[in-house]
């Protein structure tokens, strides 16, 4: 198959690169951009393991082609912490509130607690597990990463944030 | 002492030891996206492999031509049994003493097993040749249930070894036979059940799931012709067993095989036996020189890894009218697939399922096991199961239900009659364990305090009559159990794998400025090793957690240890890791005296320091002794600060648990809500809650999933129905049930620091708490078992059965 | 461009069905034409007594839209019940009516509504209603080239009452069997009702002897239980993980049922 240009800003920068039509947009940022943040999980876009943030949508990037995101403008997780490392509210949050175990799932709930955060600053509790089922855990039982999206809610709004609980 | 001095409080805080809630130390690299998974890594001229795999459950392969595979631009090998047999690697040894197929070679045993293996320079044109491949097959018939695998004139499946009457755990009585295993004193147990005045007999089937972590297994095979080195990165739950068995099958030496486990997205006891994969990969890289990738996707790993259960176990229980339970006896019919690849210690073709006495005093049990062959993927043991203990827990905790319903007890009240009390620890169970610790009644009650358990009956009973009069749709049902694990396998008398005892291992050196370095056999997926052995030894040694880098996965530089499953690495890795602070603990104590110019025996420790008995003001810190170690240790000593310990546990450990579940089942629509889940765990001392919460919270969302939908079932022609995520049930964030968890604390009397393991608890007693709960709920209709999984539509079939709909 | 291409290129709208598919070497087509850059083919808006919504507005868009919350919010309930979040900011709902997936939920709402499709192609354009649409499991009344471009729903009355009950293994899984109902009623009786069926036969059904067995009832429990029966005498499920045929056949019914007793408790 010939191969077609592609270039898209990815955290900030621009990029470009040589890819097959048929070529994933995941597949493109691992092995071509070397940004292997972004996981793959799954053979049939349920797993949300692959979720990176493009033109301000929460997007499967594993149900994208890479020429689909020409010219487009991504987050990933490799562009969430400030540029002198400090981490963003989410990636603190799952760490403060043992938001994750093996960390496969990670990337993609943080890149999907990114957006949702932005559609929703305040979500309740219903809001956040509605607001993450596209993507799937099965280390944590949810329940500790939807205190980590409310952490980085109340610490994104400048309220006060919870200690783990007992 | 003055303003500046820092309080013991302060100081304990300090070393973030155990009992704390240390923030994990792999956090901050996952949360970046700088995890090192497998299929992170590259390598340069690294080609990738991809399987044809069979569309058939059970065929012989008549041809394979790769011809046009061979002429795709990309491709530069394909690899058949016929390659591999020359090497002696067309099968390999499981664990379980068995063969596997490789590459299929005269016939194919499963649907999707590997018949041959794609090597490409990228993983688009690999699977485009995978396509190209074509087989030639004659199809066969096939067995998928496992009561018809050993009847008269079934189909032969495994002709590699259909005359051989001895198999790997004794005499073979038919041809699609595996072992058959026993235990218990059957006469005893006969005589139990003569004379009893209340019997039950239930067969309890638990379903065929799949442990499914989200990274499936994968591996990096690199070797290297010119030093006659391989090097193997991969999903490897046991790293040196690895090591160790790519030797004994390969024939490279040991010393120059560098296998390496980096972060694992997963385990559940899906990555520890070795798969066609990695074979297939090694095989590939040997002959093109160059390293190669295996990855397999979701739809591979779901339908020929490790599968998990497949237990079908007819259970009597004898007992007293006025509930005492007198006797038990299971017989187990276990579907093992077309190849035996259970990960369980060689003495253990059942694993540890002879635990299913349970938390119950039984005086006398026998148990008998037939493990059969099937048109079905290998595997057997994964999935958080102990070694067969989740099947054992599902099997007494359904049957001593039924029990308590045919005697008209409740079922809490039952349990509470026969749990074994404290003043009989250690206790000696029917069935051959010595449980080392356990307060059972105080957990329980707590539980059932917590849970408000009366109040619940209450509602019940009034929802039940509310039911009755037509006014609601929905049945409520309240699900009690109480579980003994058996874990931290195990002691070298009855536990080996392949033939390597099950100790761990854990090596510890500090550095001059009193910075530490360790390592251990075992082999962290997500459960924390990094931060919970640091713990340990920040409370053995009395230096800072965040001072300790914790190591393990690769085989070069960590001791040999078995890895981790069955909830094995604190009980054996962190004992051991407990051992070996203490003789540099006691090292420590000799400088420290020389220092002082006072006896060992005047010096005592106090939480960082050796201190002068009544003449405190008089201290060594350990970051102190560190750097003594290496410029003046006394007349004897050689310098240096380091100890390793091989940890070959006395005996296995057993955590515990009480959990309660109330659901409310639509009737219409076989829809479970769960209400309540409350969780009370006992894994003796608590190295961190935090880390403790997380795991029990995982382990009840899988046995959420195990209980309410999860099956890998296979049709009457063997086709694997819906390995993908679209049907294989992992519940999202929103069906997920909010966890409440609790805990008591019995240290284990035998374990260095009393600490038992914990990862595995929940899903042991998950499963059977829902399925005792779903199963309550439809009791007062009339009902007395239902089978697993409580999916919509089986339950609206139960409902339906019972009359309700009218 | 698609008709030069014949037979071996497909449009490609969200790419959430037809990718998925292509990962799994279900669907190999040669040539895939983006249509994510055609600006006509996006947007809500009113004409005459009909909303027309762009094939290629996407279910995030849908369920932003404020025009549809007030006027047609059975469309909003629904998109919120398909796939996950990431799905619908991606997915249109051109694609989720014009594959002749019988699992799409968007089909039955569209024959619940007497929607209708604007259809493009190379003979020019023409408009098919939905309940006209679909033959078969992915088979419609496109001939090759040809695409839906717009959706036109005949805006329902004010304070009629709409709901989408949709039974399913866990959240954003393909219906084990849904129903959508549009109703009003006056003075309790049901004046004008409407009743669609997901996923319980190769196409959505529309359930018109169960919509009209309910005009001028009170939606007593009898006739409900009748409305429920005539619905599920039209089905024909598969048999698939999500349960045996009757079982989901019996599961058409009691959707019927309670998204009647929705939209009844949501009509003026």
């Amino acid at each position: 198959m010939a191969k077609t240009q592609v270039t898209m800003t990815v955290n900030g920068k621009a990029v470009e690169g040589l890819v097959e039509p048929r070529t994933l947009l995941i597949h493109f940022l691992r092995e071509q951009l070397n940004l292997t943040g972004s996981h793959i999980g799954c053979d049939t876009s349920h797993c949300g393991a692959c979720t990176v943030d493009l033109d301000g949508k929460s997007v499967k990037s594993c149900t994208l082609f890479a020429v689909q995101a020409e010219g487009g403008d991504l987050l990933t997780i490799e562009g969430m912490a400030a540029a002198d490392g400090t981490l963003h509210a989410l990636q603190e949050g799952f760490r403060e509130m043992h938001g994750l175990q093996c960390g496969f799932c990670t990337p993609g709930m943080i890149m999907r607690g990114y957006r949702l955060l932005q559609e929703n600053p305040n979500p309740s509790e219903d809001e956040i597990r509605f607001g993450i089922s596209g993507n799937l855990c099965r280390c944590t039982g949810y329940q500790n990463i939807v205190k980590a999206i409310q952490y980085a809610a109340a610490k994104l709004s400048g309220a006060s944030v919870k200690e783990a609980a007992e | 002492m003055n303003a500046i001095t820092p309080t013991k409080e302060e100081r304990t805080e300090k070393l973030q030891g155990m009992g704390c809630k240390r923030k994990r130390v792999e956090d901050i690299r996952f949360v970046q996206g700088r995890g090192n998974y497998v299929d992170d890594l590259k390598l340069p001229a690294m080609l990738y492999g991809d399987f044809v795999r069979s569309p058939y459950g059970h065929a012989r392969i008549k041809k394979i031509d790769a011809s046009k595979a061979m002429a795709l631009p990309g491709v530069l090998a394909v690899l058949t049994a016929a390659d591999l047999k020359p090497l002696g690697l067309h099968y390999m040894p499981t664990l379980a003493g068995d063969v596997q197929a490789v590459l299929a070679e005269e016939k194919v045993l499963f649907q999707n097993q590997e018949v041959a293996f794609i090597i490409a320079e990228d993983r688009y044109v690999a699977a485009d040749a995978a396509e190209l491949v074509e087989v030639e097959y004659e199809e066969l018939p096939v067995i998928v249930d496992p009561f018809k695998a050993m009847a008269a004139g079934a189909p032969v499946l495994r002709e590699d070894i259909k005359d051989k009457t001895d198999g790997a755990h004794g005499k073979r009585k038919h041809y699609n036979h595996v072992f058959n295993w026993q235990i218990g004193d059957k006469d005893g147990t006969d005589r139990a059940f003569k004379k009893a005045e209340v019997t039950i007999k239930e067969l309890i089937s638990y379903q065929r799931v799949h442990p499914c972590p989200l990274e499936t297994c994968q591996c990096v095979a690199s070797f290297d012709k010119i030093r006659g080195e391989l090097t193997v990165w991969g999903t490897f739950q046991a790293p040196h067993v690895i090591r160790t068995v790519a030797s004994l099958i390969s024939k490279i030496p040991e010393h120059k095989i560098h296998v390496i486990a980096p972060d694992i997205g997963g385990g559940f006891g899906n990555k520890v036996g070795a798969y066609p994969g990695y074979i297939c990969a090694i095989v590939a890289s040997i002959v093109t020189g160059r390293p190669v990738k295996w990855v397999e996707d979701r739809i591979e790993n779901l339908s020929t890894t490790s599968f998990a259960r497949d237990y079908h176990m007819t259970t009597e229980i004898a007992a007293t009218k006025d509930g005492k339970v007198t006797g038990l006896r299971v017989h187990v019919l276990a579907d093992h697939g077309a190849f035996d690849a259970c990960a369980d210690p060689t003495k253990w073709p059942a694993g540890f399922f002879n635990i299913v006495t349970g938390a119950y005093d039984f005086p006398v049990a026998h148990v008998a096991v037939d493990g059969v062959y099937t048109n079905k993927a290998p595997g057997g043991v994964a999935y958080r199961c102990s070694f067969r203990v989740t099947e054992a827990a599902y099997c007494i905790e359904r049957a001593m239900d039924i029990l308590a319903q045919k005697l008209g007890m409740d079922p809490a009240e039952l349990r509470i009659k026969n749990l074994v009390r404290r003043e009989q620890f250690p206790y000696q169970s029917a069935l051959g364990w010595e449980y080392d610790s356990g307060d059972y009644h105080a957990a329980m009650k707590k539980a059932m305090d917590a849970v408000g358990y009366g109040k619940l009956r209450e509602e019940q009973k009034a929802k039940q009559a509310a039911f009755k009069r037509g006014e609601t749709r929905d049945l409520m049902g309240v699900g009690v159990i109480f579980f003994t694990e058996i874990v931290g396998a195990g002691p070298s008398r009855n536990c080996d794998i392949l033939g390597i005892a099950m100790f761990d291992s854990a090596e510890i050196r500090i550095h001059p400025t009193g910075a530490v370095i360790a390592r251990m056999g075992t082999k962290s997926q997500g459960q924390g090793h990094e931060t919970t052995y640091a713990q340990i030894i920040a409370t053995e040694l009395g230096l800072p957690a965040d001072d300790i880098s914790i190591e393990e996965g690769n085989t070069d530089t960590a001791p040999y240890g078995l890895g981790t499953y069955g909830s094995r690495s604190t009980p054996t890795a962190g004992a051991a890791t407990a051992m070996a602070a203490r003789k540099i603990k006691a090292k420590a104590q000799m400088i420290a005296a020389d220092l002082l110019e006072v006896s060992e025996y005047d010096l005592e420790w106090e939480i960082d320091r050796f201190r002068v008995k009544g003449n405190p003001e008089r201290f060594k810190t350990m970051k102190e002794l560190a750097w003594a170690a290496y410029n003046r240790v006394p007349k004897g000593l050689e310098p240096g600060l380091e100890a390793v310990n091989y940890y070959d546990p006395p005996n296995m450990t057993f955590p515990f648990g009480a959990y309660i579940c109330v659901v409310d089942v639509d009737v219409d629509t076989g829809v479970t809500k769960v209400r309540r889940f409350y969780a009370l765990d006992d894994c003796g001392t608590r190295i961190n809650p935090m880390i403790i919460e997380g795991q029990v919270h995982g382990g009840l969302t899988e046995a959420f999933g195990i209980a309410m939908g999860q099956e890998i079932r296979y049709d009457e022609y063997g086709n694997v129905t819906g390995p993908t995520l679209m049907d294989y049930f992992l519940p999202t964030a929103v069906e997920t049930p909010k966890w409440e968890t609790d805990w008591t604390v019995t240290p284990s009397p035998h374990h260095p620091i009393g600490a038992k393991g914990v990862g595995e608890s929940p899903n042991v007693g998950g499963v059977p708490c829902f399925a005792n709960a779903v199963n309550d709920a439809f009791k007062f209709l009339g009902s007395t078992h239902i089978a697993m999984p409580h999916d919509h539509w089986r339950t609206w079939t139960v409902a339906e059965k019972l009359g309700v709909h009218g | 461009m698609l008709a030069d291409l014949g037979d071996d290129a497909r449009p490609l709208a969200g790419g959430h069905s037809l990718i998925p598919m292509m990962k799994l070497r279900l669907a190999a087509p040669a040539h895939l034409v983006d249509l994510g850059a055609i600006g006509e083919l996006k947007g809500v808006r009113g004409e005459g007594g009909d909303i027309v919504i762009g094939a290629m507005t996407t279910q995030h868009e849908l369920i932003a839209d404020a025009t549809l919350a007030a006027k047609l919010p059975i469309l909003r309930e629904t998109a919120l019940l398909i796939a996950d979040p990431q799905v619908r900011y991606v997915g249109t709902i051109g694609g989720n009516v014009a594959q002749g997936d019988p699992g799409n939920d968007m089909p039955a709402v569209m024959l619940c509504l007497g929607a209708s499709y604007q259809i493009a192609g190379k003979g020019g354009e023409r408009r098919v209603a939905a309940r006209d649409f679909y033959e078969g499991a992915y088979l419609t009344a496109l001939a090759p080239g040809e695409m839906v471009t717009a959706i036109r729903i005949p805006v329902p009355p004010q304070g009629h009452g709409a709901a989408y009950e949709k039974l399913k293994r866990k959240i954003g899984d393909y219906a084990t069997a849904a129903a959508a109902v549009i109703l009003t009623q006056s003075q309790g009786r049901i004046a004008t009702c409407s009743i669609a069926l997901t996923n319980v036969a190769e196409t959505p059904l529309w359930a018109e002897d169960a919509a009209k067995s309910v005009i001028g009832t009170a939606l007593d429990a009898a006739t409900v239980k009748k409305a429920a029966a005539a619905a599920e005498a039209i089905t024909s499920p598969a048999s698939d993980n999500r349960g045996p045929a009757e079982y989901r056949r019996k599961m058409a019914g009691v959707m019927v049922a309670r998204a009647l007793a929705r939209a009844k408790s949501r009509a003026a």
